[in-house]
């Protein structure tokens, strides 16, 4: 079982693309389970058709810890499950805790159990506390894909996570797979997230280029394999979970300094 | 006393009124100074680790060591990791223990700390260990805690050879010392090599030698922890506190396990005699079949004074469940049992009890509290109350005949050296029930019927 995290800034598609390239996994057979580790709880809407099953902690809430693993764990497109750990509104209590609480809790009711071959945790945007980190913890998540963008803020944020990932390579074995790039048509984006990923050590293990189909699937509750298995779009999605299963270059991240990320930016076309 | 305890029950989803359990952490400790040189260390403020050891420290009459984290807010916003670092660094320097019970408290759970890495990487002084386990107090109650840590000792420091060194594991339980004696008295009477997990005879019931040591003699030692996974077969007492170590011992170790009730009663006690038999293949000696024997003869002779009376009964989970199964074989009525603890296997054992003996309409809950145990007594009032010294001020408000049972016990001394388990602790407990009973007929009789024979 391999158990794989997705990080990166927020609202950079992290879900979307977890869901799109699970489809796409799903699609070859891989027997999959996504966690989402994020208080919005939107991390299966599209594997599970918009289905809102109830989160692990609302469930928690209500029912104390009597949980069957059923209520919260609801199988979707190509047999994958879905469960999202759910938490607090924003601006109360405490997400990462949360977090915790929910990955411990599904252990012991033994979703790790079954017959898996990916465990995804879907992570909300930056690491900021020690909840967070929950998933790379050691015996949970021993790969990280980080989502990203040729935009500035976008490539902080991956090397600010890839920080996080240094520092738990050591203990937790966890390593980084590479850097997803979810396109935002920024000019000369392949080549700059390309060169950042090669700076910290890492790959650019697929360009996903931006697609209305995309937008128009999530509208219909959908992942784009699920809605138009045929649009180039849906073909992209098929190559980033073929690379990611064939996958092997896990690496201790080498985060740079900031001055040597705005250099590159520099050198890759964002003064032209 | 208590006087604005309304009759009318009202239902209460959140808030709990003189809770019926106290903290995880409390429990880690507990169990902790189980072990022989061992410092429980408590990871968060100070204010935690002074608590639980005052708690124990109250119950056992005996002092409670431990240290803390001391964190700060510094150590909330930027994690607990130096903290840590510098207390195990400070205490193998000035308290020299063998090992380190490290137990999280509410704050390092919630910041997220993460132990197993931040012990990964200390550097340890040669033959010292660290071990540790998650207590958050918002989960579960000390129970947790204490079996928690248990699992704690056993995932760092556990090994499987493959070669038998032919012992049982007895897992007692939260158990008084006074108990863990009787139940090594009762082990050695069945001719069974064991090895105790946790032991607090001979460090929570040592005795005053004029001299005070930090780690007395007694203990479960390092590499009888380490041996464990060793052993032919592990007894868990307590269905609810040992389910999981248990559990642990069948997964990691493979080594096949037996979860009893606390041996509390003639039931219990036959139950847990019986699977020591079953392990050494040993005749029963008859200075236990005399005990029981006595026990039996016991309760037949009292059972005018104790048939039909009414008790409520609460405390923790397992003790509770073994009082309830005494109450049953002394003919009582166990008209409401409660725990505080959150399991409803708790709640499924006693109904069961209850039902094997025809008894109905008792109320049994857990994740209850004192308030409501008192608004019950309010409608419909018990003979006697059994339970921690909680329940004290019912006991006044009520004027209940009250006898105190399990943890803690603050305010009476001498109990956490006597046994509550074995044919001798039913034995004892029969005759604090009784009595309590009877000095209720004595006081209450008109001068007339007030007799000097009973």
């Amino acid at each position: 079982m391999r158990q794989v995290a997705i990080y990166g800034k927020g609202g950079i598609g992290k879900s979307t693309t977890t869901q799109n390239l699970t489809a796409g996994l799903g699609e070859m057979g891989k027997k999959i389970m996504i966690v989402g580790c994020d208080p919005k709880a939107d991390s299966t809407r599209l594997v599970l058709g918009g289905l809102a099953q109830k989160t692990v902690l609302d469930t928690l809430r209500e029912e104390g810890d009597d949980i069957d693993l059923d209520t919260v764990l609801k199988v979707g497109y190509a047999g994958i499950k879905g469960v999202e750990s759910g938490g607090p509104e924003p601006g109360v209590g405490c997400a990462g805790r949360g977090i915790i609480t929910s990955i411990g809790l599904l252990e012991r009711l033994g979703a790790y159990e079954a017959d898996l071959d990916y465990v995804f945790y879907d992570v909300l945007g930056d690491v900021v506390c020690g909840g967070f980190a929950m998933p790379i913890r050691e015996g949970k998540a021993q790969e990280i894909y980080i989502v990203c963008s040729g935009e500035m803020m976008a490539l902080y944020a991956a090397n600010n996570i890839s920080k996080g990932v240094s520092k738990y390579a050591n203990t937790g074995g966890v390593r980084l797979g590479g850097l997803i790039c979810n396109s935002r048509k920024v000019d000369g984006e392949a080549e700059l997230v390309a060169a950042v990923a090669k700076e910290l050590g890492t790959q650019m293990i697929h360009f996903v280029p931006r697609d209305n189909a995309v937008q128009k699937a999530e509208i219909n509750k959908k992942t784009v394999i699920d809605f138009s298995p045929d649009v180039p779009q849906a073909d992209e999605y098929r190559t980033l979970a073929r690379k990611i299963d064939g996958n092997d270059m896990f690496v201790v991240p080498k985060p740079m300094s900031i001055d040597r990320l705005e250099q590159i930016l520099m050198e890759h076309g964002i003064l032209d | 006393m208590l006087d604005l305890t309304p009759k009318e029950v009202a239902e209460r989803k959140a808030l709990r009124i003189n809770p019926c359990k106290t903290c995880q952490p409390v429990g880690a400790m507990y169990c902790a100074l189980g072990v022989h040189k061992c410092m429980p260390h408590s990871h968060g403020s100070q204010g935690c680790c002074s608590y639980h050891r005052t708690v124990l420290s109250r119950h056992f009459k005996e002092p409670a060591i431990a240290s803390s984290s001391s964190f700060t807010e510094g150590a909330s916003v930027f994690g607990g990791r130096s903290n840590i670092n510098t207390s195990v660094k400070n205490v193998f320097d000035l308290y020299d223990p063998d090992i380190m019970a490290v137990h999280t408290t509410c704050l390092s759970e919630t910041i997220g700390d993460d132990l197993t890495s931040y012990i990964m990487d200390m550097d340890l002084p040669e033959g010292k260990y660290v071990v540790h386990t998650n207590t958050p107090s918002y989960v579960g109650s000390h129970i947790n805690g204490f079996y928690n840590m248990m699992m704690g000792f056993m995932s760092y420091l556990t090994k499987k050879t493959g070669t038998s060194n032919g012992k049982a594991a007895i897992f007692p339980g939260w158990v008084n010392p006074g108990d863990t004696r009787e139940l090594k008295r009762i082990a050695e009477l069945m001719k069974v090599p064991y090895i105790m997990f946790p032991d607090h005879s001979g460090v929570m019931d040592a005795p005053m030698t004029g001299k005070y040591e930090y780690y007395p003699k007694g203990g479960t030692t390092i590499p009888e922890i380490e041996a464990l996974g060793d052993c032919d077969h592990v007894f868990g007492l307590g269905d609810i506190i040992s389910v999981e170590p248990v559990e642990f011992m069948e997964k990691k170790y493979k080594v096949p396990g037996t979860l009893l009730p606390m041996p509390v009663g003639v039931a219990a006690t036959d139950a847990f005699i019986m699977a020591l038999r079953e392990f050494s293949k040993t005749e029963i000696p008859y200075a236990l079949e005399e005990e029981r024997g006595q026990l039996v003869d016991l309760l037949l002779d009292c059972t005018q004074y104790s048939y039909q009376k009414k008790a409520a009964i609460f405390g923790d989970p397992d003790i509770i469940i073994g009082m309830t199964a005494l109450a049953l074989e002394m003919g009582m009525i166990p008209k409401y049992v409660i725990t505080g603890t959150p399991k409803e296997e708790f709640t499924r054992k006693v109904k069961a009890m209850l039902e094997a003996y025809g008894v109905e309409d008792c109320i049994v809950k857990a994740n209850a509290d004192l308030f409501e145990l008192h608004q019950w007594i309010k409608n419909e009032p018990v003979d006697v109350l059994i339970g921690s010294s909680y329940g004290k001020q019912i006991a006044k408000a009520e004027d209940i005949p009250f006898v105190r049972a399990g943890f803690p016990v603050l305010d009476r001394y001498g109990g956490p050296l006597m046994p509550t388990v074995g044919y001798r602790g039913a034995i004892r407990y029969v005759e604090k029930i009784i009595n309590a009973l009877m000095d209720r007929i004595d006081r209450d009789s008109a001068d007339e019927d007030f007799d000097v024979v009973m």
